[in-house]
């Protein structure tokens, strides 16, 4: 792995952490509404893969959807501005946080019923598979998601069409308060079923950056060759709650301290230093991430909220929501 | 000019669709090498070969999720589901997918495809297997919503749903699908959002749809016949959008409304339609509007249990005659 490519590994994942800890301090100050489900903690998932990804691939995630969309490039002010329900948002405030989308960025949708967005995802493989390109579909979800029939359906169609499409299970431990082990027949929720699809058993540190990356070039790779789907298992964990409302009580003691040892962006950071990147380099990529982020805090903030005009509209391709004449 | 089936006007209309426009694909269960349960879709693998007609397995989120990720990115799917009582295992799809993506992401994303489906009554298939739920898919905004009753209108109308850049649910009777009629030759295209003055009449108006259209056509004749009474029969042809225009021009004319509804009572279209006139056309109207629907059950199996269940030829001639006096 070259340079350029550690350096941008370090930069998205610095910029998913210090998003998801902006997004949690206006949570705080009453600027984001609703529910909001942070990836701190399982940064190295989403980064690892975008930087891995072509700009013309699809990327297909869940409501935890925040690190993924920008790690895909779409840019800070529309996700913080999304989140605060301001005109700049990805969605004019639309959809909210657990809808991010940033087609023009391949970011396909953030899908909130656990499971839905897999079969779409397979769908998109099977489109660039029909029009002939060789885009490849990259669908993030959590290990919940494994025991619902959505998840069973898209990974056989999958396996059985052949489709560019990677399934990335991010394994953080728990649906949203229930330990995914005490509901689940399998010790390894994704990766003990994938010899059902007639796939490898792919389980990986989710917290590695380099690993998660590496990963992800040989999927993307086998994909883009005609190779087929694979279903990847990333172990990791969230340090924060599910959502927003969740101080995370329901975790052993000790546990967190564990996981926060593997802390991804700090192994990164301590690895890259290691192997004799210069401190200034990483700093300076730390400090203009602050900026970016303070910028793009300040403009959506400075952004009006969309306006009740916009309720209407975007039902149909007319731009309208008329339902007779 | 030829003389069709409602059947052969499917594949035709598919045929034609998919002749004209190389981003037409097509899947479903056994649509492909069986020609489909219903005989609908004969041919369209042979001519139009693996690539773009796929047999899929038994898997309707699959199914409904592949059509949608295919429509995002490029393709103009026609997904095809069974009978429509599945809709059921499959309405997260269709309810939370399919119909609010365009609106939560702003316009973002367009859903240019068509869910043909099998529904009514007819086939002595009990209750898991004959149900009219058209009612259940006009209730979703974002949902274009499409019932023909004859073989022109099922070949013209599935050609505007194809091209259609929203998503069209689209509803074959299967009780019709034997039916016949003229079908001019050459490409037809029809228009979403309009109904058909079907009988024209004078002193009362009868909206149908779909199999309900020729019951009404027969009530029209013995009401003439038997009564004197000069019934116009409005075919609605389409729920979403709705042309109320036409609807109302000949609800004015008579003074009187009925609507023969197969769905179960509560909350079926003549509802809607019922409370739209109460509205709009109160100071026309001459009587009460009176709804002839299946009564609010599961349909039957045995053939004069289900015949009876949904609004029959005598039951409409009573009623009209009984309120019209
Ligand atoms: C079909 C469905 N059932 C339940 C929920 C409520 N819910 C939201 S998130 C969640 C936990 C999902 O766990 P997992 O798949 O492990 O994802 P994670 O939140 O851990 O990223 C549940 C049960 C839902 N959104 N959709
Ligand atoms: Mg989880």
């Amino acid at each position: 792995m070259d340079r350029a490519t550690r350096l941008a590994l370090y930069r998205s994942l610095v910029e998913i952490r210090v998003l998801e800890k902006r997004a949690y301090d206006l949570f705080l100050q009453n600027l984001v509404k609703g529910t909001s489900h942070l990836s701190l903690g399982q940064e190295a998932v989403a980064a690892g893969f975008a930087v891995a990804m072509r700009k013309d691939d699809y990327t297909f995630c869940t409501y935890r959807g925040h690190a993924h969309t920008l790690a895909r490039g779409a840019p800070m002010v529309g996700v913080l501005g999304e989140l605060m329900g301001r005109k700049c948002g990805l969605m004019g405030g639309k959809g909210g946080s657990m809808h991010l989308t940033s087609v023009e960025h391949g970011a396909m949708g953030s899908y909130a019923i656990v499971g839905a967005h897999l079969p779409v995802a397979a769908g998109a493989a099977w489109s660039a598979q029909v029009r002939g390109t060789d885009q490849v579909s990259v669908c993030f979800f959590g290990d919940g998601t494994t025991n619902i029939g959505a998840f069973h359906e898209a990974l056989n169609l999958a396996a059985v069409w052949k489709l560019p499409v990677i399934f990335v299970c991010e394994n953080n431990q728990y649906m949203e308060y229930t330990p995914i082990r005490e509901v689940t027949a399998v010790a390894n929720p994704a990766a003990d079923r994938a010899c059902a699809y007639g796939l490898e058993k792919i389980l990986i540190d989710g917290n590695d950056a380099d690993v998660v990356h590496r990963t992800a070039r040989e999927c993307i790779g086998k994909a883009r060759d005609g190779g087929g789907p694979s279903l990847v298992e990333a172990l990791t964990y969230r340090t924060s709650g599910h959502s927003r409302a969740d101080p995370g009580k329901y975790r052993p003691v000790g546990e967190l301290d564990d996981w926060l040892k593997k802390d991804p962006v700090v192994l990164y950071r301590v690895r890259l230093v290691g192997m004799g990147i210069e401190e200034n380099a990483l700093r300076d990529i730390e400090r203009a991430v602050e900026r970016a982020v303070d910028e793009a805090t300040e403009a959506a903030k400075a952004c009006p909220p969309s306006g009740v005009e916009v309720i209407e509209k975007d039902v149909w391709a007319d731009g309208g929501s008329s339902w007779r004449n | 000019m030829a003389e069709l089936t409602y059947r052969d006007a499917v594949a035709a209309g598919i045929a034609q669709e998919m002749a004209r426009d190389e981003s037409v694909v097509f899947l479903g269960e056994d649509i492909g090498a069986a020609g489909g349960v219903f005989k609908t879709t004969l041919g369209l693998l042979e001519r139009f070969g693996p690539r773009r007609v796929r047999d899929t397995p038994i898997s309707e989120q699959a199914i409904i999720g592949a059509a949608m990720g295919a429509a995002m990115t490029g393709l103009r799917p026609i997904a095809e589901i069974m009978f429509s009582d599945f809709f059921a295992v499959c309405w997260d799809m269709i309810a939370n997918e399919i119909a609010k993506t365009r609106y939560m992401t702003a316009g973002q994303i367009a859903l240019p495809l068509v869910i043909r489906t099998a529904n009514g009554y007819g086939s002595r298939f009990g209750a898991q297997h004959s149900q009219s739920v058209e009612n259940w898919a006009m209730a979703i905004p974002g949902l274009k919503v499409v019932a023909p009753s004859t073989p022109l209108d099922v070949k013209g109308l599935l050609a505007a749903a194809v091209r259609d850049p929203d998503p069209v649910i689209f509803f074959e009777h299967k009780g019709l699908y034997s039916t016949k009629g003229e079908v001019p030759d050459g490409e037809i295209v029809d228009r979403l959002g309009t109904a058909k003055v079907v009988r024209q009449g004078e002193d009362v108006t009868i909206v149908a749809l779909a199999a309900m259209v020729p019951k009404s056509l027969q009530a029209a004749e013995r009401l003439a016949a038997e009564d004197g009474i000069s019934a116009t029969v409005v075919d609605v042809r389409s729920l979403v959008p709705l042309d109320t225009k036409t609807i109302f021009e000949e609800v004015r004319k008579t003074g009187r409304l009925y609507t023969v509804e197969e769905n179960p009572r509560l909350c079926g279209w003549g509802a809607e339609i019922a409370s739209l006139v109460a509205e709009e056309c109160f100071y026309d109207l001459d009587g009460p509007i009176v709804r002839i629907t299946t009564p609010h059950v599961p349909l039957p199996a045995a053939d004069l249990l289900e015949d009876n269940a949904v609004p029959t030829v005598d039951r409409i001639v009573e009623t009209v005659r009984r309120n019209a006096g």
